[in-house]
């Protein structure tokens, strides 16, 4: 079983440092960067049917600047096989379109049964990344999985699509584009075995030559969407912390809602 | 001795791996250890379900190399762990760093055959180590142990007893000191031999378990020996080799216990910063008045200081400085009487509520005294820095 994770490095959403750079964009080297929360779950996801299947291999892959190899690492500690790195100066700027282009032209290259992909990311919160890289292959997309079952004998994968009532029971022929989220599982920790093994993983790198894409045909440059106008969030209201017993804390967190006609 | 020399450490910042590592052992800390920690203090019970999470967690592994199942740590990876799990609770990081000071002399000076039979056990956390050197008369004083081991054919009998010994009475591998050679012609420092003392063994026991100040979980134990026989293949080292074989191990060992001591400082500046942000007096947050902050700034600014000097002192060592005691002993020194500072100081921040044990920093104080006791008091650090200072003479 061979299964590629798509990975993105995001800003960590637990830093509380986030901030708007003068382009409007987030700044990326104000605060360091972890693996996408959405990526680590189907990255879990690939994990287990890798443990479950007794064999196989999950390369990660990964468009992003030049210092992702460190925030790959960890999803290599976790238990990835090896990693493989697009980046190429010419991909600053990229919008989705691009993105999308440029892991289309990086997977033709790698073997696999199965692509998975978080549904979107914290930092763009786009979504539509997973959906592109499927339709550029002409593969199918399989998306908010909340279990995914692959048969290697028949070659085909079903998954249970989250649905407003319960769920939907999909299934394709591989190869297939699976996205998901937090529904698949909370990630691992990278065990210390796993953190030392990492040591002698291999993260490829390759440039834009080495996917035969043009400078030219992605980037900044031919961006299909562009950032307006961005604000940071209003700052929050003081917080009202309530202290004491349960019981007296409940007593006066009633009160609260009561004299604010909330309950 | 060139004591006052300038190296380049390989890299100044903590490589992604050990970053890795270190928020891997912090995360388990935070959620496994630290809601243990007020507990451990108050029973003085030994936490061996920590010992098995530590273990499950390859955290026991990380000192001991891989072809014997361990993880192959550098020296800094381990002081990083240390640290975390001493900021959380010292005595469940003492629980690593004890391990480690006990597995070292067969780590460093164990045979092919030794490290085959020992180390698997003591990498997966089953066979828990300690380090049997201290005796009631013979503390800073190494050189002045009384117990004896006494060549009996294949054997040796080893009789007298030992006082202090970390982990004394739940380790199943103990580094045994004793005098093989008592003769008044030996110089005092040929006088040691090294003995790898399996237990339970006919003869040894456990006759007293000191009550503590501090690190109250893990059990201190005086250990007697009545004409315990050990085979002459647990013999570490040769005969006479013990305190070099010592003293090897603390150059080792001690950056440990400046781990721990910076775990501890850590975790008393987290408890006041929080108390100080929270805590409100005269209508205001009480680190917003400058007497406070002040504390909490040389609180931080001494801490990194230790820490710093600690990941120095580590990447020294492991590069085999012929300046390893120097380091050890610097590390150690600067880290304890910070760790010791520093939560006196967390306790002051707190206020009345620090003196109670409603908030941990009463036993983050109580816990940093060790660290500028054991592994050599601050006064024989501050001794074996000035004898690497000043050259041995004549």
């Amino acid at each position: 079983m061979r299964i590629v994770v798509l990975v993105k490095p995001v800003p960590d959403p637990a830093s509380a440092g986030e901030r708007l750079g003068p382009d409007g964009r987030l700044d990326r080297a104000a605060v360091p960067a972890v693996v996408n929360g959405n990526d680590e779950y189907v990255l879990e996801a690939a994990l287990k049917l890798i443990e479950a299947a007794g064999e196989g291999e999950i390369t990660l892959l990964s468009m992003a600047p030049t210092n992702a190899p460190e925030t790959l690492r960890k999803a290599l500690a976790m238990g990835a096989t090896r990693g493989v790195h697009v980046t190429d100066a010419a991909l600053a700027g990229s919008c989705t379109v691009s993105t999308a282009r440029v892991l289309a032209a990086a997977l033709g290259q790698l073997e696999f049964d199965m692509v998975f992909a978080g549904i979107d990311s914290s930092d763009g919160v786009g979504g539509v990344v997973p959906a592109g890289v499927a339709a550029l292959l002409g593969l199918p997309y399989l998306s908010y999985a909340a279990r995914i079952e692959p048969d290697m004998d028949a070659r085909t994968v079903r998954v249970r699509r989250i649905s407003a009532t319960g769920y939907d029971l999909l299934e394709a022929p591989l190869p297939v584009v699976i996205g998901g989220t937090q529904a698949l599982g909370e990630p691992r920790y990278p065990s210390l075995k796993g953190i030392m093994a990492a040591r002698n993983k291999e993260i490829v790198t390759r440039d834009l030559g080495d996917l035969g894409l043009e400078g030219s045909s992605v980037g900044g440059a031919v961006a299909t969407t562009r950032v307006l106008d961005s604000r940071q969030p209003p700052a929050r209201a003081a917080t009202e912390i309530v202290r004491g017993s349960p019981a007296e804390g409940a007593d006066r967190i009633v009160d609260f809602l009561v004299e604010r006609r909330i309950v | 001795m060139a004591a006052v020399t300038e190296s380049t450490p390989p890299t100044y910042r903590l490589t992604e791996e050990q970053t890795l590592l270190r928020d891997a052992v912090r995360t388990l800390a935070d959620e496994r250890v630290a809601p243990r920690a007020a507990d451990i203090d108050r029973t003085g019970e030994f936490p061996d379900d920590l010992r098995q999470l530590l273990a499950d967690q390859d955290i026991l592994a990380l000192p001991f190399p891989t072809e014997f199942g361990g993880l192959g740590g550098e020296l800094l990876t381990v002081c990083l762990a240390i640290e975390q799990l001493s900021r959380a609770c010292a005595t469940t990081g003492l629980i690593l760093a004890a391990h480690e000071l006990g597995s070292l002399p067969v780590i460093g000076f164990g045979t092919a055959e030794q490290k085959a039979s020992w180390l698997p056990g003591m990498a997966a956390g089953k066979d828990l180590a300690a380090f049997a050197l201290t005796e009631a008369e013979a503390g800073s004083d190494v050189a002045g142990v009384r117990t004896r081991a006494v060549r009996d054919g294949d054997a040796y009998v080893i009789s007298g007893s030992k006082r202090f010994i970390t982990h004394g009475s739940v380790a199943s591998r103990i580094a045994v000191f004793a005098v093989t050679d008592a003769d008044a012609a030996t110089p005092r420092h040929r006088r040691l031999s090294c003995f790898l003392v399996e237990v339970p063994s006919p003869g040894f026991s456990v006759s007293r378990i000191e009550h503590k100040m501090g690190i109250r979980g893990s059990p201190t134990a005086e250990l007697a020996f009545d004409e315990v026989r050990v085979p002459v293949g647990h013999r570490v080292g040769e005969d006479g080799d013990g305190f070099a074989i010592a003293m090897k191990t603390f150059e080792r060992s001690r950056p440990g216990i400046a781990a721990q001591a910076v775990g501890i400082a850590q975790g008393a500046l987290e408890v006041a910063t929080a108390y100080a942000k929270d805590r409100r007096q005269f209508g205001q947050r009480i680190g917003d008045f400058q007497m406070v902050g002040a504390l909490l700034a040389d609180m931080d600014a001494a801490t990194e200081g230790a820490r710093q000097l600690l990941y120095k002192a580590c990447v020294e060592i492991e590069a085999g400085s012929p300046d390893a005691a120097r380091w050890a002993a610097m590390c150690k020194l600067v880290a304890g009487d910070t760790a010791m500072r520093v939560t006196t100081d967390a306790v002051q921040v707190l206020g009345g509520y620090g003196y109670i044990d409603e908030f941990p920093v009463e036993r983050m104080m109580r816990d940093a005294k060790i660290t500028q006791l054991y592994e050599g008091t601050q006064q024989i650090q501050r001794s074996v820095i000035a004898r690497a200072l000043l050259g041995k003479g004549s």
